[in-house]
């Protein structure tokens, strides 16, 4: 999985929790909740959609990485990598 | 024995609520529902050809198109539950009122417009209510761990004129306290801000339009749901639940039970403990629904909700007569501000009731049927007054009493608000077995829907290690 399709499957995560933000310009390197209202629940929901959709896990000492969309990348592509091309699929 | 990740006792709205969220993350969950419809105590039916809602007067928490600030509760429940606004379909109110003998306090969805009345009606006063006001809103999230504090104490610190706190707890009594004439202070900062902040609203086709979306997504992400299924006793052994056994079927085990039932009435169906009868909650209500032959506006009801007291004092207690006419809350649909008119001339009015009169003749049917038929004849000329007399517009009406609640419910003493002691943390002595609902956290509509998610995520969600 490239580095821009991790980048597609996160925003479409943040889509589905809060289909009100605006996506189209997220910036990678900037944290997430100063750009997008999102709160606490909602991070939440991140990681526990990763888990429904992708099976992957991220331990809440991780939780710190999926701040931005550049630190979503970077900590999810070699778990996507890892699974196999083939595990990816939405639950 | 069938087997479910988590069974939940009750298909109100924090069951319907709690189940949507636990499908979603692809939990097997089962509902079970004594009654044959959804919805507990925000209920719909049919009777005489005209549809009718159970209790619904208003959704508090309007949320204002646009509003950008802190996440509001109703914002959270459509993120919770992955729910679009447009799906409720809610409307704002137009006005409500506070009516007691010698004042009346408009109030919108605009707290500028209740400090304004206030400074009109209670000059000296509204200093006060607006540091009350900037209270409320810079009130932390409300906290399992925070003490009970008197509302009415807190509020003499802000009010030098006894009648003003009358008026303002009014409403927020009648539509959130299960305590006898008082609050907990962080409720009473939470009702203040759905009510008085936030304000009221409606779905466009009642309650109905609200359990509609819970349901129908909760079906469509493979959730289950039994109706006409009464849970007779939840089996305990060890400490823990070891099968929920259904009036009729087969036993059924799960690894968590959340239960909407209530705190005494969860304990009734426990097998390990007896219900605990003291602590049932004391406040019910009669409500009569008149379907009118006129526009209830044109006849002089322009409130959404008129909530009117007659003396200085607000009695919210049980009373000793079996209704209690001093005061009540009118509610009229029709002024809510639809899109397109209602159609419907529908006017309804709930007063305070002494649930030990009408459970004692629950049983009699002719002196039951006959005194209800007595107290809505005074219930006319008692709410008559705060529009005009109506008695003579009057094409069809029907009418609740604390029997008919706990017939539907089964809440204790037929109490709408449950229990006054409440489990915040949801946790029961009995470890994968949790309440919500009215006896966790919060009443109404919003509040319900809110307690389900709340008690989903805490105990139904975490992961397994964490548990």
């Amino acid at each position: 999985m490239t580095n821009t399709e991790v980048r597609q499957l996160i925003l479409d995560i943040i889509h589905d929790i809060a289909p009100d933000e605006d996506l189209s310009d997220v910036k990678g390197e900037v944290r997430l909740r100063d750009q997008l209202d999102l709160d606490s629940m909602d991070f939440l929901d991140i990681v526990m959609e990763l888990r429904k959709r992708h099976q992957i896990e991220v331990p809440e000492e991780d939780y710190m990485e999926l701040s931005t969309l550049d630190g979503c990348v970077t900590y999810l592509s070699p778990k996507f990598a890892a699974k196999g091309a083939g595990a990816a699929q939405s639950a | 024995m069938e087997h479910f990740d988590v069974v939940i006792v009750g298909a109100g709205m924090s069951g319907l609520a709690a189940g949507v969220r636990i499908a979603h993350f692809g939990r097997r969950v089962l509902i079970l529902e004594k009654h044959a419809v959804w919805g507990g105590l925000n209920s719909f039916y049919k009777k005489g050809g005209h549809h009718f809602d159970v209790g619904l007067h208003a959704v508090t928490n309007w949320l204002h198109p646009g509003y950008r600030g802190p996440r509001l509760p109703l914002q959270r429940i459509y993120r919770q539950l992955r729910i679009k606004p447009e799906e409720f379909a809610l409307e704002p109110q137009t006005r409500s009122s506070v009516v007691f003998d010698d004042a009346r306090l408009v109030f919108t969805n605009e707290l500028d417009h209740l400090t304004e009345e206030i400074r009109r009606v209670f000059p000296s006063q509204v200093d006060g209510f607006v540091r009350l006001a900037a209270r409320c809103l810079e009130y932390p999230e409300a906290n399992a761990n925070t003490p009970h504090v008197s509302a009415r104490r807190i509020l003499t610190e802000y009010f030098s004129q006894p009648l003003l706190i009358e008026m303002l707890l009014c409403p927020l009594l009648f539509y959130g306290s299960a305590e006898q004439d008082d609050v907990d202070f962080e409720q009473f900062v939470i009702l203040f801000n759905s009510i008085y902040r936030e304000g009221f609203c409606r779905p466009r086709r009642g309650v109905k339009q609200i359990l509609d979306v819970l349901v129908k997504r909760f079906e469509e992400l493979g959730g289950q749901m039994r109706r006409k299924c009464a849970v007779e006793r939840i089996e305990i052994a060890d400490g823990r639940v070891a099968a929920i056994i259904p009036e009729k079927g087969e036993p059924i085990t799960a690894d968590v039970v959340l239960s909407s039932a209530g705190l005494v009435e969860t304990q009734a169906l426990r097998t390990d403990v007896a219900a605990n009868d003291a602590l049932a909650g004391q406040l019910a209500f009669t409500e009569t629904l008149w379907v009118l032959d006129e526009d209830p506006k044109k006849l002089g009801f322009e409130d959404c909700v008129t909530f009117f007291n007659r003396g200085d004092r607000f009695a919210w207690r049980r009373p000793d007569e079996p209704v209690d006419l001093r005061s009540g809350v009118i509610c009229v649909p029709s002024n809510y501000d639809h899109e397109e008119p209602l159609g419907r001339n529908l006017l309804r009015a709930t007063h305070l009731a002494d649930h030990r009169h009408w459970l004692a003749i629950a049983d009699d049917e002719a002196r039951y049927a006959e005194e209800k038929a007595a107290w809505i004849a005074r219930s006319v000329d008692v709410v008559g007054a705060y529009g005009a007399p109506f008695a003579d517009r009057i094409q069809y009406t029907d009418g609740f009493t604390p029997r008919t609640v706990r017939h539907f419910t089964s809440h204790r003493n037929g109490a709408v608000y449950g229990s006054p002691n409440k489990q915040k943390t949801g946790k029961t002595e009995v470890e994968n077995l949790f309440l919500m609902g009215t006896d966790q956290g919060f009443v109404g509509i919003v509040g319900a829907m809110l307690s389900g998610i709340a008690m989903a995520n805490a105990h139904a969600l975490a992961p397994k290690e964490a548990a």
